[in-house]
């Protein structure tokens, strides 16, 4: 590859290439390489998805109302939010219109997985990029006390509660047995945190554990089966008798009132441990506004929770729906998913093909022939690749394009679009959050930026969950108990061809399922994931995806310990269990980094 | 003395063939008998820390899932206490593997790991088969590993009962093994084979 320019960014693949795979702290199929010039700066990235995907195949012939249940499969994290896409879907392809009890309770589905996957995401698989758990050995007990006490009334913060986090942590460490902490480039220069601060990370990050448990009981209570939750077409399929004391399915008051303590409990660990957390480690990295990629350019957002039931326009939608293209911040453009102009998928360096390969295909249209053909410029063999050919194919993700733009997808988009409006739910968050750390508005496009926005988010949704439960009781009470619409349950009720297309904004991102119905039976499935949108390869332009564009011009402190691309790439959430599929390479546990 | 809380837990994605031994195994435990409540049986499916909480609950965790030892295909392994998380899931195409040792980790780590463990385990024969179910020596093993489980559950002070009339599903009925080998779309309609082709780690 000739060096070129595209973006706004240069590429140039001349430098020492430095492999790492696989990149995902626990579900891993994404690899990454990257040339580094002769001062160790990132100056060409290349993502790719490992696994090939195919889920959409196996669901032709089916029935429509049951894809949920093979969509809820694909993955480990984002269950409930495929299988939510998934009867959005056959809704908008029968036009069926489901109960106000129905969209409250699936919004609050919804908002509880967000908060789940954000909490988790931050101090299970992103905070050991900043955090450095050995040097929380060296914490003293009491000055950690002292700093937790400075940042929040969180009752866990006297001088023994840390010694005691910090003894714990030395029995682990000692027994050899360092588990989810194995991965770590522990003392890499490039962790700016002090002991104390570590430590206070990591007794958090212990919490955390414990607390996340609870926010999934939402999950139990609304979807029934455990830990693959039910979902119906037409509605929620869980029953509600206020009065009711037994268990016998339906849900009484007694399960109502858990559902409101875990909220509560969601948005006090939010505030007085999460975002402070956030603020004091943001603070010792503020100077480090790498990582910002497309998302000062091109970010897109489909939005997701409904105010009211069955409207899915931007202004009934309280996550912001809209793109912004070409850093314009004045003009956020309308979505439109069944356009066929808007969303295409191509496959110049993906391995599919397409009979013409210069066009992109939407989704309605999608096509899914795999083609394993690698460029000339591969090193190594099919099976054994020690470096790939971005000139060729290079990976089992398609590149979606909006209107032939790479975007980026997920709570950072979210918040810019938000902002953009000048939607004050999250404008004023960000505005303040920018005064507390002293940056300008632009160090929100970076790394930094985009973990500071799911923080920001994950207290947003926990209030908003709070909002639901008040507007289903209020409904509730007045006496509408109706959570389901069956009217066109039956197949014979439905026509003989129906196309619909259904979205959620995941917890990583936009996310889109399109189905087309023929006789009853589903006859195309396809699913546009978050992480297709942001892991995506390069298209016929030769323009670069959002981790890739993310990667770029980001200086890395030691070549052979990658700390900063993973940094970068755990800040997008990458889930690539379904942006392709099965497989973890060799189940090895330590992160493989060649330099060449 | 409480009885102690017992898991039964089937893990593994039934979309890839032998890989949804685990969780066809809890479906014909359930179907078949009943047992004392203190026993929870379980489809994990392919969840990582969702599950924390049911394995922090329980004193005593049964697991069943698809495992790579290099045996011979459709054989049974029984792994108890500490052996258990070093070899859970089958080693190149489970999509839950990780995930699961994170939960034991995890489990460890808040000082609430299960007292007792025990895998029950059978070597896949075939993986790549994508909307597949088990193979015929998979299939094979599933009355053997449900009477291992079952003599285990016993030995736990709460032994299973042979189930009178109907029992109410634990997965969805779309995905019961027979609706799903029975809808499966034909072969040229849909392309079965992912993985033969993906990209190996380097081991040099």
């Amino acid at each position: 590859m000739a060096a070129y320019e595209t973006q706004g960014f240069k590429l140039d693949n001349s430098g020492k290439r430095v492999v790492v795979d696989p990149v995902c702290r626990i579900e891993g199929h994404l690899r990454v390489e990257v040339n580094l010039d002769d001062k160790n700066v990132i100056r060409n990235a290349v993502s790719t998805g490992t696994m090939w995907r195919g889920l959409e195949v196996i669901l032709k012939g089916r029935d429509p109302r049951d894809a949920w249940a093979f969509t809820e499969r694909i993955c480990g994290v984002c269950t409930g939010t495929h299988a939510l896409t998934s009867v959005r879907a056959v809704e908008d392809a029968l036009n069926i219109k489901i109960p106000e009890n129905a969209n409250s309770i699936r919004n609050i589905m919804q908002l509880n997985l967000q908060v789940h996957d954000h909490l988790v995401h931050f101090y299970h698989l992103h905070a050991l990029d900043w955090v450095d758990v050995v040097s929380a050995l060296k914490a003293d007990p009491k000055a950690t006390s002292a700093l937790a006490q400075s940042i929040s009334s969180w009752p866990l913060s006297s001088p023994g509660y840390f010694r005691d986090i910090q003894n714990r942590l030395k029995k682990f460490v000692e027994s050899g047995q360092l588990g989810p902490f194995m991965n770590g480039y522990w003392g890499n220069p490039a962790y700016k945190l002090p002991p104390e601060a570590n430590l206070m990370a990591v007794a958090h990050y212990l919490e955390a554990l414990d607390f996340q448990k609870e926010i999934v009981k939402v999950h139990t209570i609304f979807g029934g089966k455990n830990p693959h939750p039910n979902w119906l077409v037409g509605g929620v399929p869980c029953a509600i008798n206020m009065e009711g004391t037994g268990a016998v399915g339906a849900v009484n008051m007694e399960r109502l009132n858990l559902v409101k303590s875990i909220i509560d409990r969601s948005i006090e660990f939010t505030e007085q441990v999460y975002i402070p957390d956030l603020i004091a480690i943001a603070k010792f990295y503020k100077g480090w506004l790498h990582g910002g990629g497309l998302s000062s350019k091109n970010v897109m957002s489909y939005g997701d929770i409904p105010d009211k039931a069955n409207d899915y326009s931007a202004g009934n939608l309280l996550l912001p729906r809209g793109a912004i293209i070409n850093g314009d911040l004045s003009k956020v453009h309308e979505i439109d998913l069944k356009d066929p102009e808007q969303i295409q998928e191509y496959v110049n360096h993906s391995w599919y093909k397409y009979a013409d390969e210069s066009k992109g295909l939407h989704p309605f249209d999608g096509v899914t022939e795999p083609s394993f053909v690698l460029g000339p410029n591969t090193k190594g063999t099919k099976t054994n690749i020690k470096e790939l050919d971005e000139g060729g194919k290079y990976s089992w993700i398609k590149a979606p394009r909006w209107r032939g733009h790479a975007m980026e997808v997920g709570p950072l988009a979210r918040y810019i679009i938000g902002y953009a409006q000048g939607n004050k739910e999250f404008k004023d968050p960000v505005d303040a959050l920018l005064k507390e750390l002293d940056v300008p508005v632009t160090a929100l496009f970076s790394t930094l930026g985009r973990t500071a926005a799911r923080g920001l988010e994950c207290q947003w949704a926990a209030h908003k969950m709070s909002y639901f439960f008040d507007k289903l009781m209020t409904n509730l009470k007045a006496g509408d108990l109706n959570t389901a619409n069956i009217e066109k349950w039956e197949p014979s009720t439905w026509p003989k061809e129906a196309m619909g297309a259904g979205f959620t904004e995941a917890p990583r991102g936009a996310l889109g399922h399109w189905i087309k119905i023929k006789d009853t039976k589903i006859d195309n499935y396809q699913c546009v994931v978050p992480t297709t949108w942001n892991g995506g390869p390069r298209d016929h332009k030769g323009q670069i995806g959002a981790f890739e564009a993310a990667l770029m011009d980001t200086p890395v402190a030691k070549a052979d310990e990658p700390l900063e691309i993973l940094r970068t790439l755990h800040s997008f959430d990458p889930c690539l269990a379904c942006s392709t599929h099965v497989m973890s390479p060799d189940g090895q546990e330590m992160t493989s980094v060649k330099v060449r | 003395m409480t009885p102690k809380r017992i898991l039964v837990l089937g893990i593994g994605n039934i979309l890839w063939a032998d890989e949804g031994f685990g969780v066809r195994c809890v479906e014909a435990l359930n179907a078949g008998w009943e047992f004392p409540p203190q026993v929870t049986v379980m489809d994990g499916g392919t969840q990582g820390l969702y599950l924390l909480p049911y394995v922090q609950e329980a004193d005593c965790l049964l697991v069943f899932d698809a495992v790579d030892y290099g045996d011979e295909p459709g054989s049974l392994r029984v792994v108890v206490g500490d052996q258990v998380p070093r070899f859970m899931g089958v080693k190149k195409m489970s999509l839950h593997q990780t995930g699961f040792q994170e939960v034991l980790m995890a489990a460890e780590l808040t000082q609430k790991l299960p007292a007792e463990l025990v895998l029950v385990g059978v070597q896949a024969e075939q993986l790549e088969d994508f909307g597949g179910s088990l193979r015929d020596v998979v299939k094979a093993q599933m009355v053997p590993a449900l009477n291992i489980a079952l003599d285990w559950l016993e030995k736990w002070g709460a032994a299973g009962r042979v189930r009178d009339g109907l029992s109410e599903s634990i997965t969805d009925n779309a995905l019961a093994m027979d609706v799903y080998e029975s809808e499966r779309p034909p072969a040229e309609l849909a392309y079965r084979l992912g993985d033969a082709r993906f990209l190996n780690m380097e081991t040099a």
